[in-house]
């Protein structure tokens, strides 16, 4: 009797051990040849780029995507130690300050950065993130939408609570969405200690929230993916040039230059990484020319080396805000739970 | 035949697709009266009477009571009763509640519908058992139970699917005595389907037998114990024999030299060892039975048969004997007369 | 002695891979809350118990769970009867059609109700955008085919002629189905109605997408208090309280769980009569219900810059615009299935033992409970979040033996955990059938354990395993949440590629999504359909 059951365990135990070997781990951070960089689910970037980094060092990248930049560094401040990647790309100034005081990033700093670095570095921690590209979060508006009822469209904050303009916003949630949460700074950046009041009368004034970027834009957004009935969305300065029509011409939707809030997002090695030299290598690359011009149509986002030529299509309908507001990434750090506590009581029911 | 039609079935088919389970049947119900539905498993008995509670839609024919076509009254409103093989009854309801079930569906007062359910576990044998599950019952006490709850409602026909057979040998001859005394003491209409000829002959006093979705044969139990419509209800009927052919006619010669009959249908009681009887025979094995002897004979004439003998003659393999046919025990049979 | 000795090995087996897989990182996760700076701190967990806002989260879950099981109880016990009674022509059709919406992404389901419920969408004018009517359409939606399933499957084995009994003692339909019908079918509602409530109470998209960020329940909340906030006490509270919730529910299904009759002879379904009439126009209004998002995402998956057009489909084979995904959606496809299959053949294996030990039923006393019990850990995790056991695995699966962080068998084994209590409630009521005096004949005659085993339970249960297998398979195919918490390494799954592509601006990636969303119900609804095909009654059934 007991053979026989020490016969079926035998089996089971064998048939999961088989089970587990073919699926076993493809990923060795061992060995200087791989990196492994945790980054966000936004991430995206040519082959042909990273062939070409590839090519220089003869480095592999393995890119692990780990949800937003929220996600992404609470998930490295858990790991801490023993982290699941080398490096890190993605955490924004939103999030900078828990990174870095959490200590779970070791000191690099590039040895040739771009001149125009420097205006993007962090006030604390700047020794442990560097900056590599950088984007508006601005309120977008239908300019077609708005010409067919006949009604100027808004330009600042204080607009958006104007009944011409009731039922017609939607936002991504500060909670859920970094770009929700770069739009409530930009407000705090504004109105300071009276965002609330601003935040009450812009809830009272029909605004939707929606869980993520990609609902409001492509969901809600009338000139976004789906047909939807908001004229006006919480988004990037870059958004417009996807919105030029296939004939050619201006796009049909713009930003508004006065209500925008800059992210700068940071690259950096991990303690405890395996390969922290590949990393820095990869950072100083990421820096680099090609990887700097490759950032606009692959990410969205503009490239922190001002000398790079951008595309033609956001030179021509992409400006960045010239006076972008701006919140210290220490205040943000610390303030960011009460905050987001009064703003989830604020607009939820 | 008491009373007049209750019941009438003409032309009844039910169709399962392309099978045909009940084929043009004709039958009438007598008020009063306990009717049986004889037939193998297959035959379409249950359907026909699954029909008549309405739970089958026909695909031809008529069903009526009282002269009134029921082919619009949904099952609930036939105020018909019916009973299956393993009773049904309501497993999350104690026996009380489950006869009273249908006397709470007519909204009788709760004290009216105590003293009736008392009555009815008083008539089916089962005073006191009230507050018993039936998870606890034994399947007698079930098939009693669910009776009285059939009873409860005063059908107008009371429907019996094979209600005996899920019973054992002993408790399903008990049974039988009691359900004709029962459905004679509350007078209902009853029509039972079996594939037990003793069941049907112990309950019943009118049979219809039924092959392959026909009805094959009806009439009084006598009468159709007496004329079998063929060979093969013959046999269903517990008939050990039938004779064809020169053998049947040798027999004729014997029983009654002027009919007419080519074929006959013999109970083993027909042949018995008797020194006066007519035809010679040798014993080709014999057992005995509390009762009697059972034999093997091969008669001449008659070839190998079955019959009977006095425990008094001694009988033994190989003895040649004269055997005697008891007439009442024979049965003519229409078929090919000539 | 030395039976239970083997059974007990046996046992230990599953026991292991659940606590290594399940307890230990939701455990990890829980006591990070409970231990914030290494030494105990129950009073700060109590505290956040405390919370205004946590009361209303929690009653907000309570209340929109109960209605939406409520109204899927409701709405589906007529369409149970009509698919598992009835009989007629597209039934296996509507019934595939049922359980679809369990097995797709709530992304996408998400932003096909978004669509029909905007205002100017079909549905605009009822005004349900963003309230929790709308999250509660949503949880009913995803729902319905649980409840119609797994009553579905007890119904068909209930003995008719109870029903036929009462209807001749002169009970009305109506009072069949209230006196006689309903008291036997309360075990496959209440069992089904708890894991519907589970499922609603622990909805993460739903409430997301379709609430608009002004609701939250407690899963929402954990997410929140765990990928936002970092406050790991309070999602460890709230991670007790879901385990707290599960456990009632379990007990309550427990109790009046009762092994369908599936053994015995099941009569062929009937045709529909004119009485019917009602019955199936509920059905027709459940199955447009649950057909309108389905049709939108397919309409807008064939819509390309105004024009109807193919381009999106093709597109496919592309990594989108912009290189919003790191492979092609294509190869997004083969990695699902291959994904798929490991996570399937790992639950059935698991599953299976699971099932047979369960079903060995006890006579009574402690082993029973204990055996209660053994069954109850297996159905956690559906009920726990998604997001305490992502990163649980982060935090707690980091050193050897099982460091599984990085590995690709990660994700199979996170979706195993999910279809898993599937996998043993298919089983389980079909082993528990199987007349224990067929093994005794078989052990009589001379057959050891495992010769019982393969000439007694398989020949039996053989389809109940494949139709097992098929659900997992399904299930592991449209798992997004507990996917997408975990390390993503470069080749990610289908549900994940469309969640990539709809994260991407452009109309062409969005109507790449909408494809890769047709293509991915398309491969889950095809093998439901085949699972159908093999008749097991209780599959997908609690």
């Amino acid at each position: 009797m007991r053979t026989r059951f020490t016969g079926i365990v035998a089996v089971l135990l064998g048939s999961i051990v088989v089970l587990a070997g073919c699926g076993s781990s493809a990923s060795s951070t061992a060995g200087s040849k791989t990196i492994v960089i945790a980054t966000h689910d936004s991430w995206a970037m040519s082959k042909s780029v990273m062939a070409a980094f590839t090519k220089q060092t003869g480095i592999t990248v393995k890119i692990e995507q780990h949800g937003d930049a929220g996600e992404l560094t609470n998930k490295l401040v858990l790991t801490k130690g023993n982290p699941i990647a080398d490096g890190v790309f993605g955490i924004d100034n939103t999030f900078a300050t828990r990174a870095v005081d959490a200590g779970i990033l070791a000191d690099y700093t590039p040895w040739s950065e771009p001149a125009s670095v420097s205006r993007f570095n962090l006030a604390q921690g700047s020794s442990q993130l560097t900056p590599i590209d950088y984007g508006d979060v601005c309120v977008n508006v239908d300019n077609t939408w708005f010409a067919k009822k006949k009604l100027s469209p808004p330009k600042t904050f204080e607009d958006l609570t104007a009944p011409a303009y009731k039922g017609l916003t939607v936002t991504p949630a500060a909670t859920t969405s970094s770009t929700g949460l770069a739009f409530l700074a930009g407000t705090i950046g504004r109105f300071g200690n009276g965002w609330k009041a601003y935040w009450t009368k812009l809830t009272a004034n029909g605004l939707k929230i929606d869980p993520g970027w990609t609902e409001a834009y492509e969901g809600d957004f009338t000139a976004g993916g789906g047909q939807g009935t908001y004229p006006i969305v919480v988004s990037y300065s870059s958004s417009p040039p996807y919105t030029v029509p296939k004939a050619g011409g201006a796009p049909t939707t713009s930003a508004l230059l006065d209500t925008c809030f800059r992210q700068v997002e940071y690259a950096g090695v991990l303690k405890g990484a395996s390969n922290p030299g590949g990393v820095e290598k990869f950072i100083d690359f990421m820096q680099g020319r090609q990887f700097q011009a490759a950032l606009p149509e692959n990410m969205y986002v503009y490239p922190v080396d001002t000398t790079v030529a951008l595309p033609p299509d956001w030179a021509r309908w992409a400006p960045v805000s010239p006076h972008p507001y701006a919140v210290s990434a220490a205040d943000i750090t610390a303030n960011r739970n009460a905050w987001l506590r009064d703003w989830r009581d604020l607009t939820s029911r | 035949m008491a009373g007049s039609r209750a019941l009438a079935v003409r032309g009844l088919s039910v169709s399962f697709g392309d099978v045909r389970a009940v084929s043009s049947v004709d039958l009438d119900v007598a008020e009063g009266s306990v009717t049986a539905v004889l037939g193998p498993s297959g035959c379409g008995k249950s359907t026909l009477l699954r029909a008549i509670a309405g739970l089958e839609r026909p695909s031809a024919g008529t069903i009526s009571y009282d002269g009134r076509d029921l082919a619009r009254t949904p099952t609930h409103r036939r105020g018909f009763a019916l009973m299956f093989q393993d009773g049904q009854l309501f497993p999350h309801s104690d026996v009380a509640a489950n006869v009273a079930y249908p006397l709470r569906l007519r909204r009788r007062n709760a004290a009216d519908v105590k003293v009736r359910v008392a009555e009815l576990l008083e008539l089916v044998g089962l005073a006191g058992f009230g507050k018993r599950m039936p998870q606890t019952l034994s399947g007698g006490e079930r098939q009693r139970v669910a009776l009285a709850r059939s009873l409860a409602v005063e059908p107008r026909l009371l429907l019996l699917d094979e209600p005996l057979s899920a019973l054992d040998r002993g408790l399903r001859e008990r049974l039988a005595g009691d359900l004709h005394d029962i459905l004679r003491q509350a007078g209902t209409t009853t029509l039972l389907v079996t594939h037990d000829h003793d069941e049907a002959f112990t309950i019943a006093d009118r049979m219809v037998v039924m092959r392959a979705g026909e009805a094959v044969q009806a009439g009084d139990l006598g009468e159709v114990w007496q004329h079998p419509a063929d060979a093969w209800a013959a046999r269903f009927l517990g008939y050990a024999d039938v004779l064809d052919g020169p053998p049947a006619l040798a027999l004729r010669a014997v029983v009654d030299p002027d009919a007419t009959w080519t074929q006959i249908a013999l109970r083993r009681s027909a042949l018995v060892v008797d020194p006066g009887g007519p035809l010679a025979a040798t014993i080709i094995s014999a057992r005995v039975t509390p009762e009697q002897v059972r034999v093997e004979l091969d008669v001449e004439g008659l070839g190998i048969r079955s019959g009977v003998a006095d425990p008094a003659y001694s009988t033994r393999a190989g003895d040649l004997v004269r055997v005697a046919v008891r007439a009442d025990r024979l049965a003519a049979l229409p078929g090919a007369q000539k | 002695m030395r039976r239970n000795l083997g059974v007990a090995t046996l046992a230990a087996i599953p026991l292991a891979v659940i606590g290594v897989f399940f307890l230990y990182p939701v455990g990890g996760m829980v006591a990070r809350g409970f231990w914030p700076d290494g030494s105990l701190d129950v009073h700060g967990v109590l505290e956040v118990l405390g919370r205004s806002r946590v009361h209303r989260v929690l009653w907000f879950t309570v209340w929109t769970a109960g209605t939406a099981t409520l109204l899927a109880v409701g709405a589906g016990l007529p369409v149970a009867f009509v698919l598992h009674r009835l009989r007629f022509g597209g039934s296996a059709a509507v019934r595939t059609l049922m359980v679809l919406p369990f097995v797709l992404p709530t992304v996408v389901v998400g932003v096909a109700f978004g669509q029909l419920l905007r205002p100017t969408g079909p549905l605009g004018g009822l005004g349900l955008e963003g309230t929790p009517a709308a999250i509660i359409a949503g949880l009913v939606f995803f729902n319905i085919g649980v409840v119609v399933r797994t009553v579905g499957a007890f119904w068909e084995g209930i003995d008719r002629r109870t029903e036929e009994a009462a209807a001749t003692l002169g009970a009305s339909p109506f009072r069949v189905f209230r006196t006689v019908t309903l008291p036997a079918l309360v075990p496959a509602v209440v069992s089904s109605a708890s894991v519907v409530f589970l499922f609603c109470a622990t909805s993460f998209g739903v409430v997301l997408t379709l609430g608009g960020l002004r609701y939250s329940n407690i899963e929402t909340e954990i997410y929140l208090l765990t990928t936002q906030e970092l406050d790991l006490q309070a999602a460890a509270a709230l991670s007790i309280l879901q385990l707290v919730m599960i456990t009632v529910l379990l007990v309550l299904s427990h109790r009046t769980r009762r092994t369908p009759a599936i053994a015995q002879a099941v009569r062929r379904a009937r045709r529909p009569g004119f009485r019917d009439t009602g019955l199936l126009l509920w059905t027709a209004v459940v199955t447009a219900f649950l057909l309108v998002p389905l049709v939108t995402l397919a309409l807008a998956s064939l819509r390309d810059g105004g024009r109807w057009s193919l381009s999106n489909y093709r597109a496919l084979q592309t990594t989108g615009t912009d290189n919003a995904l790191l492979v092609t959606a294509t190869s997004g496809l083969l990695r699902s299935l291959e994904i798929a299959i490991q996570a399937a053949s790992f639950a059935l294996v698991l599953g299976s033992v699971v099932a047979w030990l369960v079903s060995r039923r006890p006579a009574a006393g402690w082993r029973r409970r204990l055996s209660a019990g053994f069954d109850g850990v297996f159905m956690l995790p559906l009920g726990v979040s998604a997001v305490t056991l992502g990163f649980g695995f982060l935090i707690t699966l980091d050193h050897p033996p099982v460091d599984l962080r990085t590995s690709s068998l990660l994700i199979p084994i996170a979706q195993a955990m999910v279809a898993l209590p599937l996998v043993v409630r298919t089983v389980a009521p079909v082993l528990s059938a199987v007349d224990p005096r067929l093994r005794e004949a078989a052990a009589s005659l001379g057959a050891g354990p495992v010769r019982v085993l393969l000439a007694v339970d398989l020949p039996h249960a053989w389809r109940g395993l494949l139709a097992a297998t098929g659900f997992a398979f399904a299930v592991s195919l449209g798992e997004f949440g507990a996917t997408s918490f975990l390390a993503r390494d470069d080749s990610p799954t289908l549900p994940v590629v469309i969640f990539q592509l709809l994260s991407h601006p452009g109309p062409a990636n969005f109507g790449m999504a909408m494809a890769a969303s047709v293509v991915l119900a398309a491969a889950t609804g095809t093998v439901m359909l085949l699972v159908d095909r093999l008749r097991v009654g209780s599959v997908g059934a609690f």
